[in-house]
């Protein structure tokens, strides 16, 4: 039931699916007080690097412990691994503090992909939350790439507050483009801040896309998927053209412990991204 | 040409009401515009009037002692500024302040509550607009604090 043709299985790097390669890191950028982008090169030299938009690696903090994470960067540059991250625990916090050239482990990459092929020849809506934006920017370079394929691109943004939005200056870039609608909203603003107030679900019923022939692609806390898929469904777009991507923890991410089991789905393995209609009863019960 | 008439019909608010209740409505209304950081209504003032936002941004914003304005809302186009003139005491409880250029359609609120007193029927299509605005507002402002951008 949960397997998908977007799903795009890659091979593990390294001997096996639980030993981690090692990887340094290049640079760190600070997005946010509490997130940074770390650009990371594999130790052995030079090597590529093949992932889908919407997977994620585990990062091994050494001594510490072992994470997954999204990869951010942009599918078409190999070189370099991306991720941003959130520091909101111990590996979390461990992963922040490492200095340029130290190194950490990574496994990966898995889980499924954004469904950038489906799309298309139809409108894509992007919709993020907070730290979301993150794993769903590589669909969006994909798609850039690729920009004739496609219809309207919407990227509807929502985070807390100006001082949490994250790729600022990209944001900046996608926005001077007439290929693509970029509307970023706060829930509270102070000073300076001249652009929307509101939650992101409140930017669908206006959005330029047309709804009968949309993929929706969205990725945010539970709670802001819930609400956004609902005034997706109120503009007419079918649950079987949304997306979203369920990151409820996990330990092995190869199905093999069952710590991230999601009713009878494995969010490693059949996820993070589901397809609305296949997770939607899931997504309805409470504990899982 | 442009009447008010058939800017009205276009406006979301107004989407299906019957034109005898439009004309009366349109009896109402004028056309106004705002520069980038002129006040639209201030809070405690006398509320009579409100707002169809037609091109621009208006913010909703509290004024916090200390801290100055913290918006809490942005309004564009389609939606609407103000509900305070169809509830006692009639008084704005917030500041309402063009982002930029901002052209609406004003709605005398004194001239639409007697009609709507007089005519039930227009004065339900308004409750029931009015109703799924604020629901709408409510909904939102639920989200806003509930924090939805944070993993609970
Ligand atoms: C598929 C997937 C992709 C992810 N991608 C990213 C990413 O790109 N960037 C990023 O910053 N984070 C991402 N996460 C979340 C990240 O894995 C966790 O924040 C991390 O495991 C926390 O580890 P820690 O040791 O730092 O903190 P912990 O002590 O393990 O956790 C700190 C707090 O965060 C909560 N928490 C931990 N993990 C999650 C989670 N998955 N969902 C909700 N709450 C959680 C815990 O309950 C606890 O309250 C992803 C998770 C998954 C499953």
């Amino acid at each position: 039931m949960f397997t998908n043709n977007t799903e795009v299985m890659a091979a593990a790097l390294g001997p096996g699916p639980m030993v981690p390669a090692v990887f340094r890191v290049q640079r760190t950028k600070k997005e946010t007080s509490d997130t940074f982008t770390m650009e990371l090169l594999p130790e052995e030299g030079p090597q590529e690097f093949a992932f889908a938009p919407g997977q994620f690696n585990m990062l091994y903090a050494f001594g510490v412990g072992e994470v997954p994470i999204s990869i951010s960067g942009d599918p078409a540059r190999r070189s370099v691994v991306v991720h941003t991250t959130r520091d909101v625990g111990p590996v979390t916090s461990a992963l922040r503090r490492l200095k340029p050239g130290e190194g950490l482990g990574i496994r990966g990459p898995y889980g499924t992909g954004w469904p950038a092929a489906e799309a298309r020849g139809a409108d894509v809506v992007i919709a993020a939350g907070g730290i979301g934006l993150a794993p769903l920017r590589p669909v969006l370079y994909q798609i850039l790439a690729a920009r004739q394929h496609y219809g309207k691109v919407v990227l509807l943004y929502g985070t807390r507050t100006p001082a949490d939005i994250l790729f600022r200056r990209e944001l900046e870039q996608w926005r001077s483009r007439f290929d693509l609608e970029v509307c970023v909203t706060v829930d509270r603003a102070v000073g300076s801040w001249a652009g929307m107030v509101g939650v992101v679900t409140k930017l669908i019923p206006r959005a330029p896309f047309d709804p009968h022939s949309t993929i929706a692609m969205i990725c945010g806390p539970e709670v802001m998927m819930r609400f956004t898929v609902q005034e997706l469904e109120g503009r007419g777009v079918a649950t079987e053209n949304i997306y979203v991507s369920l990151e409820r923890n996990m330990k092995c991410a190869v199905s093999f412990c069952g710590h991230c089991q999601f009713g009878p789905a494995f969010v490693c393995k059949d996820g993070p991204v589901f397809r609305y209609d296949r997770i939607q009863p899931l997504m309805a019960v409470r504990e899982v | 040409m442009e009447t008010l008439e058939s800017i009205l019909m276009e406006h979301p608010f107004f989407a299906g009401m019957k034109p005898e209740h439009l004309a009366l409505v349109a009896g109402c209304a004028a056309n106004v515009r705002f520069n980038a950081g002129e006040f639209i209504i201030r809070e405690g003032g006398v509320a009579n009037e409100f707002y169809l936002v037609r091109h621009g941004k208006v913010a909703i914003e509290i004024h916090v002692p200390q801290s100055g304005p913290v918006t809490i809302q942005t309004l564009g186009p389609g939606e609407i500024l103000g509900w305070s003139w169809l509830i006692t005491p009639y008084k704005w409880r917030f500041d309402g302040r063009a982002q930029e250029l901002t052209r609406a359609v004003v709605l005398d609120g004194k001239c639409l509550r007697e009609k709507l007193e007089k005519d039930h029927d227009l004065g339900y299509e308004f409750l029931k607009r009015f109703a799924q605005i604020v629901t709408e507002r409510l909904e939102s402002t639920r989200l806003q604090l509930l924090n939805v951008y944070e993993q609970h």
